[in-house]
């Protein structure tokens, strides 16, 4: 018995644990990878994570939208898919400002590896730097 | 009357609003025209709002007439009008000096942008202050955010655009966990409302989801307020971006986010049980002081004046966060006065800074050889920054490490006393390093003779010279911080 209503919380967990392995690895990207273009990806997977941590708490198994009507008693909380509406602009917002940037630093250095480009400034003497 | 009761929508609709405009007028002399307007109409309704409320306690707006707490609700306390008029008090100030700044740093097609991310940046940090809405809070805080990138990236520089590539990952990633913390608290609370949060986290019984809040929002907001070790992004972002963005940024961006800090901290998880559990005030308080002393060791050996007063305004965040930790009405004055003092003091030497880039070809130390001589007033308004940062009697500094000391030795904490000053110490030598290179060196020979425009120099002057003032006569700052300090602290 206590084997099957562990296995029910872990369902019933199911989102938090697929919430925590994009916050994770979209963090771990971030960090791990030299590739400017992977950065963003790695951050867009975590910035996605937070929009499950909202929605999947919101619904409610066998709840409706919340229309009033007599014929419903449940509803989903409609207001997290508001909010998260606001954070996906914000998260396009964001990598579409990454992107114009990781451009122009391939313009600018003629590549968009991390550490080559910061080996380029190590020695800014050779460089005119304006 | 009526336009008076909506004056705290407008605080943040009137630069939101100027900012389209800039774009579709295009002739960069029209953008100047009206972003000027609107940050000096945003520093009026600042300065009504924060009549009023010395006037008559706390003003409550609920957009779109949805009461809170369902509804967005703009609510204007002694704490956040006190940073209002900060923000949009440095906004009317580097405005102006930007016309000339941005002439030979930014290329001519790009102004009106720069107006346009300006007053956003504005509305972002001006919505920051005013909403008590936490998820609002995120909105204008990634607003202000995206912004300030775009502005650090328009640095003629190469690395600048580095910098805010590195900026919008910290930024981004710092701005998340925040978000993070308010859906946890959301999922518990059910509610948005910084008020309504407050007290309905005093009633949640399991710690263990509310400590992961309070540590998901203390490191978002850490990262956005380059606590150390934290600020990595900062000292690239305010070398490289371009001296007006630098001298805003410094005055207002970190201090709205250490704004949030405090109020989260006292408004929303003052109650909750949560906080008693794990020692907040004491990690914050060794944090501080490792930001106080290694900031300021690494600003010694900076041989770049940007960069260095850049690591110097981590330290100074240091002192800030020093004076949260205390839990004290002394600390939180401290730390009220201070982000004001700093951010006078800091604005100004990045503006004079840039006066000086103007003139001598740039700002490393090597440059300004001889600037006493060549440049005397903008070199003795440096050094009387410098000694505001340092906290020498007469300057505004003074004020708020006075409080700190005084909120340390109330604690009967001798050590952190002598440690304050200790660190204060260290900005003693690096600001020498400047007096060093302006005063005890022959002027370089090959100077050409160009002069700083007026439009640059008077409002920068206008900093020094508050700076200073504010020193002299502090009742005014100091009797608005207590207030807001006795109000965080007060029984509720």
């Amino acid at each position: 018995m206590k084997t099957a209503a562990a296995a029910m919380t872990l369902w019933g967990h199911f989102a938090y644990f697929v919430t925590v392995f994009l916050m994770v690895v979209g963090l771990f990207i971030v960090i791990a990878r030299s590739n400017l273009i992977k950065k963003l990806v790695g951050l867009g997977i975590f910035q996605t994570s937070v929009y499950l941590l909202y929605i999947a708490p919101g619904k409610l198994v066998g709840g409706t939208a919340p229309i009033l009507s007599d014929a419903f008693t449940v509803y989903s909380n409609p207001l997290p898919h508001v909010l998260i509406l606001t954070a996906i602009v914000v998260g396009v917002a964001t990598l579409a400002l990454g992107l114009a940037l990781v451009v122009r630093i391939r313009e600018a250095y003629g590549g968009i590896e991390e550490d080559e480009i910061l080996a380029l400034d190590e020695k800014p003497e050779t460089v005119a730097p304006q | 009357m009526s336009v008076m009761a909506h004056l705290p929508a407008l605080q943040v609709v009137v630069p939101l609003m100027a900012a389209p405009l800039t774009v579709l007028l295009r002739r960069r002399d029209l953008a100047f025209g009206v972003a000027l307007v609107a940050s000096w109409t945003a520093l009026v309704i600042a300065v009504l709002l924060w009549l009023q409320v010395e006037a008559g306690g706390t003003l409550s707006y609920a957009i779109g007439n949805w009461p809170p707490p369902w509804g967005i609700e703009y609510r204007v306390d002694r704490l956040n009008a006190f940073v209002l008029v900060l923000v949009a008090g440095l906004a009317a100030v580097v405005l102006p000096y930007s016309r000339a700044s941005i002439e030979a740093e930014v290329s001519s097609e790009q102004h009106y942008l720069f107006y346009t991310m300006f007053v956003l940046c504005l509305t972002g940090l001006l919505g920051m202050a005013i909403t008590g809405d936490a998820f609002n809070i995120f909105v204008f805080l990634e607003i202000s955010s995206l912004s300030s990138y775009v502005l650090i990236a328009l640095g003629r520089d190469r690395r600048a655009l580095v910098a805010s590539y590195q900026y919008l990952i910290m930024g981004t990633i710092g701005a998340t966990f925040f978000v993070i913390g308010i859906g946890l608290l959301y999922l518990l609370t059910g509610t948005l409302n910084l008020a309504d949060l407050g007290r309905r986290l005093a009633l949640v019984d399991n710690p263990r989801p509310v400590l992961a809040a309070l540590a998901f929002i203390t490191v978002g907001l850490s990262l956005k307020l380059a606590l150390f070790p934290l600020h990595q992004w900062l000292p690239n972002a305010y070398a490289y971006a371009p001296t007006a963005v630098a001298a805003f940024l410094s005055g207002t961006a970190t201090k709205v986010a250490v704004y949030v800090l405090i109020r989260l901290y006292y408004s929303v998880f003052s109650d909750a049980q949560a906080f008693a559990i794990v020692p907040t005030e004491q990690m914050l308080l060794i944090l501080g002081l490792l930001g106080a002393f290694a900031a300021s060791t690494i600003a010694i050996f900076q041989s770049d004046l940007k960069r260095l007063f850049a690591y110097s305004s981590v330290a100074q965040i240091g002192y800030i966060v020093l004076g949260i930790s205390f839990h004290s009405v002394n600390g939180l004055t401290a730390s009220i006065v201070h982000l004001a003092m700093h951010g006078l003091a800091k604005a100004a030497v990045f503006m004079l800074l840039g006066g000086v880039a103007l003139v001598m070809g740039g700002t490393t130390l090597a440059r300004v050889q001889g600037l006493g001589y060549r440049m005397p007033f903008t070199s003795l308004g440096i050094v009387i920054c410098g000694l505001s940062l340092v906290g020498v009697p007469g300057t505004g500094g003074f004020i708020s490490k006075w409080h700190l000391i005084l909120a340390a030795l109330e604690r009967g904490q001798w050590w952190l006393a002598f440690l304050i000053v200790g660190s204060s110490l260290l900005a003693a030598a690096y600001v020498w390093r400047f007096i060093e290179a302006a005063y005890f060196n022959e002027p370089r020979k090959d100077i050409g003779d160009a002069r700083v425009p007026w439009s640059m120099a008077l409002p920068a002057l206008l900093l020094v010279a508050a700076s200073v003032v504010f020193g002299l006569y502090s009742s005014v700052v100091l009797e608005s911080a207590r207030a807001a300090a006795v109000m965080l602290l007060g029984p509720r």
